[in-house]
């Protein structure tokens, strides 16, 4: 019965052909380097569901935004645990990522075909990096609130359009209520939707172009 | 190779394993996280004075509120809930005491002299002065505070149930 399922299944969507394709493709002989791009996913994937359950009790106003993060962290069942990973995750995943590109420098795997591997990934590093600095002002207590006007202000030195983006940035002039809501709002939705829009694209691209090996004597 | 157990059975396995563990660790405390405002105990029960037996007089429906406050998560929150006391002789223990939410869906109703009800603004439900459903929807008369007391000074009071 379930044998008939699945090969109805199978023969629609290619169930098969996706397992051999995705989890079943031929590798270059690597080491556990060759690993770091997978665990970069496996942090996005922990990080999107650890801060999915946090939006559930936290709230993004300066009101509350402290004492509901108090409360995650002391009143809800496992509010500690799941705090604890998406805050140890996040520092986790930027290193990760980090060294996934040292990787892949080192071992020249940018060059042809794969440039555009590269640049994508210089696009989830530099996500990965702006979802640490929205996610960093969340907690609303003194270190995050003046974290976030040092980098804005830092923002804030570019020559001509400086004073622009940092009201940008803060939504007005000074760090405010308006500032906590759109960090919010790119932490939340904006930042993790570009990640996951350009991780589709390199694992396309990882796919399409296999991996890259190292070259043996006679090339 | 075929009946032997090799690498990839080994490394499949283990992931399966592996994974299984890492979701189970995260999945338990996640649920008992999602739920767990519902395993809570909420507003304490106590006495609650509502009126001086004197603003009350005999035959007469008289409003009541008042407001209890609690803490949920990182706020107080403060509801509100109402009732008619209906004293029915002299004597301050006999009296009724109705509360004012409506049994069908919990909206708030209201007495009506001209109709001689209380109305439900909701669905048209109607209750008679002893709280009897005289039309609508509700499944059961308007629940009454039973327990109540008057205490030295005059005023009534009603042992109030969380829920
Ligand atoms: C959110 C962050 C990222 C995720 C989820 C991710 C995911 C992956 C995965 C699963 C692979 C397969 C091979 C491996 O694991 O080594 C890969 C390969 C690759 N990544 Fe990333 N990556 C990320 C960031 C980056 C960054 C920052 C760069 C560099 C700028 C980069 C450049 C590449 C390139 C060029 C390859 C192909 C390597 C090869 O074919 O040998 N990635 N990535
Ligand atoms: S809630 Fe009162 S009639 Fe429905």
């Amino acid at each position: 019965m379930w044998k008939k399922a699945y090969e109805w299944l199978d023969e629609r969507l290619g169930l098969n052909a996706m397992y051999t394709n995705l989890l079943d493709r031929p590798e270059p002989r690597g080491n556990w380097w060759n690993t770091l791009g997978s665990a970069s996913l496996f942090l996005f994937i922990i990080q999107g569901l650890t801060g999915i359950f946090l939006t559930v009790y936290y709230t993004p106003s300066p009101d509350h935004a402290y004492d509901s993060v108090q409360y995650i962290m002391n009143g809800v069942a496992f509010g500690w645990l799941i705090r604890g990973i998406h805050h140890w995750g996040a520092s986790l995943m930027v290193i990760v990522v980090f060294i996934h590109l040292l990787r892949v420098f080192f071992t020249a795997s940018f060059k042809y075909p794969r440039e555009l591997t590269w640049l994508i990934g210089i696009g989830l590093l530099i996500t990965t990096l702006g979802m640490g600095f929205t996610g960093y002002l969340l907690p609303w207590h003194q270190m995050a609130f003046w974290a976030t006007t040092v980098g804005t202000q830092i923002a804030g030195t570019v020559p001509f359009v400086g004073e622009f983006i940092l009201k940008a940035l803060r939504g007005g002039p000074e760090l405010s209520a308006l500032t906590l809501q759109r960090f919010f709002a790119a932490h939340i939705w904006m930042l993790p939707a570009v990640l996951a829009g350009l991780i589709g694209v390199h694992l396309f691209l990882i796919i399409k172009h296999g991996e890259s090996h190292y070259p043996s004597q006679d090339e | 190779m075929s009946g032997s157990f090799g690498r990839r059975d080994f490394i499949k396995a283990a992931t399966a394993i592996v994974g299984g563990v890492i979701g189970v660790a995260l999945g338990v405390p996640a649920i008992a996280y999602l739920i767990d405002p519902a395993l809570r105990a909420s507003a304490k029960e106590g006495w609650v004075p509502i009126l001086k037996v004197e603003d009350a007089p005999v035959g007469k429906l008289v409003p009541f509120s008042f407001t209890r406050v609690q803490v949920n998560g990182w706020e107080r929150t403060s509801t509100n809930f109402g009732g008619y006391v209906l004293r029915k002789s002299e004597d301050p223990n006999d009296m009724l005491i109705l509360n004012s939410r409506c049994t069908h869906l919990g909206c708030t109703v209201n007495w009506k002299e001209d109709a001689q009800a209380f109305l439900c603004p909701c669905h048209d439900a109607k209750f008679g002065r002893d709280g009897e459903v005289l039309d609508g929807p509700p499944p059961k008369p308007l629940e009454r505070f039973s327990e109540f007391r008057v205490s030295a000074d005059g005023l009534i009071e009603i042992f109030f149930k969380a829920g």
